[in-house]
């Protein structure tokens, strides 16, 4: 150990690794200096432009992305305000047919209502003028009836006399009252 | 290499002594500088491979290199310098960190098993490129008063004290700054050597004494100490890179 400490010693005499030696100076300065030129000029530019193509190509298909991402989400908000307004729209068509419906009916309704009730009067009407026609008919027969009857029995005609003192309406009148009141 | 005793080798600093390999007119190239100057080729050739024609969708090179080159940005320059500021300065970062780096992991690989960076001429000229570059950008940002104010970290509330720090703020900022920032890596890198070939070495002898047994822990102290120094160098090649930009930024920052 102490001889080589020794040794060392002797040699830094002559060898001192702290001291740079002037052709490794020279030579180390041109090798560098060739890394850095060429670093410099050549390749660092070189790759810096493709780095920068690369960042621009990247973004730019970032930014078709989102434009499309955008694009995608109006398209389906406008769909689904379509689809709304088609829904509401249907609701409003059903809302009237219903109503439209109902109305017909009650009109349809109404409408048969009137017919029957007009069939009804006229039928009323008929029965009315048919009952009238007979009553008057039948106050005829039934007075010409009596007379001829009332002639028989007596002997002797009675039908000039009867026709011009109105005795068999007066009657039948009284008839007529009769049964109107007991019914 | 001279006898201790026993004739163990033991490494030391001639472990860090090249004969020149070529001398051309009385210069004499080594193989430090050879191995400096294949990371160089070494580097330009994988990042023009990998960004020579960048493509934006990037191929497994390219994306390797991105992956690297991100790092050093977004990891160390966006960081601390942020990504305005920091813009500027990132040529000089990511060549400082992927030249360290190699040039560290140079002791691992087989053949050249040294790395570049634990000769301090190596790391001195990289601290005196990042000095320049903080001193220069000090003076353009505050001028001539505004750099000492910078430099010395003026501040009137300190009162009394003032003077006292501003004379350590200046030693330390101006001139023990280069030297602590070439020395970390320097000595880490050192250091590693110095253990991976103990280790290496002690393998070696030990399998031709008694103490075979030894031989085998010194093996596995030799794998393991491989991968610590893989890690050690990576992180000492991000200290120092983010010790530049954190000058950098005492450079930009605004004086209060």
């Amino acid at each position: 150990m102490i001889a080589n400490l020794a040794q060392l010693a002797a040699e830094e005499t002559e060898q001192n690794p702290l001291v740079p030696a002037g052709p490794e100076l020279l030579v180390g300065t041109i090798a560098f200096a060739i890394v850095f030129f060429f670093f410099w000029k050549k390749l660092l530019p070189n790759i810096n432009k493709v780095l920068e193509e690369r960042r621009a190509a990247i973004e730019g298909g970032i930014e078709e992305a989102d434009a499309m991402k955008v694009e995608a989400q109006s398209v389906l908000e406008q769909y689904k305000a379509q689809l709304a307004e088609a829904r509401h729209e249907a609701a409003r068509l059903r809302q009237e047919a219903q109503e439209q419906g109902a109305a017909l009916i009650a009109e349809m309704r109404a409408e048969g209502q009137r017919q029957r009730e007009e069939i009804v009067a006229a039928g009323h009407a008929q029965i009315d003028a048919d009952r009238k026609a007979a009553a008057s008919a039948l106050r005829q027969d039934v007075g010409k009836l009596a007379t001829e009857l009332a002639g028989k029995l007596v002997g002797e005609s009675l039908e000039d006399h009867a026709r011009q003192s109105r005795v068999i309406d007066r009657f039948l009148d009284e008839l007529e009252e009769k049964a109107e009141a007991t019914r | 290499m001279s006898d201790n005793g026993c004739g163990f080798p033991a490494p030391g600093l001639q472990s860090f002594l090249f004969k020149p390999l070529v001398t051309v007119g009385g210069f004499e190239f080594n193989k430090v500088m050879l191995l400096a100057l294949v990371t160089t080729v070494l580097i330009v050739a994988f990042f023009w491979a990998a960004f020579g024609k960048a493509k934006v969708i990037p191929g497994k090179l390219q994306m390797v290199g991105e992956a690297g080159y991100d790092f050093v940005r977004r990891g160390i320059v966006y960081e601390t310098l942020g990504k305005r500021a920091g813009e500027k300065y990132v040529p000089l970062m990511v060549s400082l960190f992927f030249f360290i780096w190699i040039m560290n992991v140079w002791s691992v690989i087989p053949l050249a098993q040294f790395p570049v960076s634990s000769v301090i001429a190596f790391p001195a000229v990289l601290a005196a490129i990042v000095y320049l570059t903080w001193v220069v950008l000090t003076f353009k940002k505050h001028g001539f008063v505004g750099f000492f104010k910078n430099v010395t970290g003026y501040d009137k509330s300190l009162g009394a004290v003032l003077p006292l720090v501003m004379v350590i703020e200046f030693f330390s900022n101006l001139l023990v700054r280069p030297f602590t920032h070439a020395v970390r890596l320097f000595a880490n890198m050192f250091a590693g050597h110095l253990m991976l070939v103990m280790f290496t070495v002690a393998s070696w002898y030990l399998l031709n004494s008694w103490l075979v047994v030894g031989a085998g822990v010194s093996f596995v102290m030799t794998m393991a100490m491989i991968c610590f120094e893989l890690f050690v160098q990576a992180v000492q090649a991000y200290v120092f890179v983010l010790l530049a930009c954190s000058y950098i930024q005492g450079a930009l920052a605004e004086h209060h």
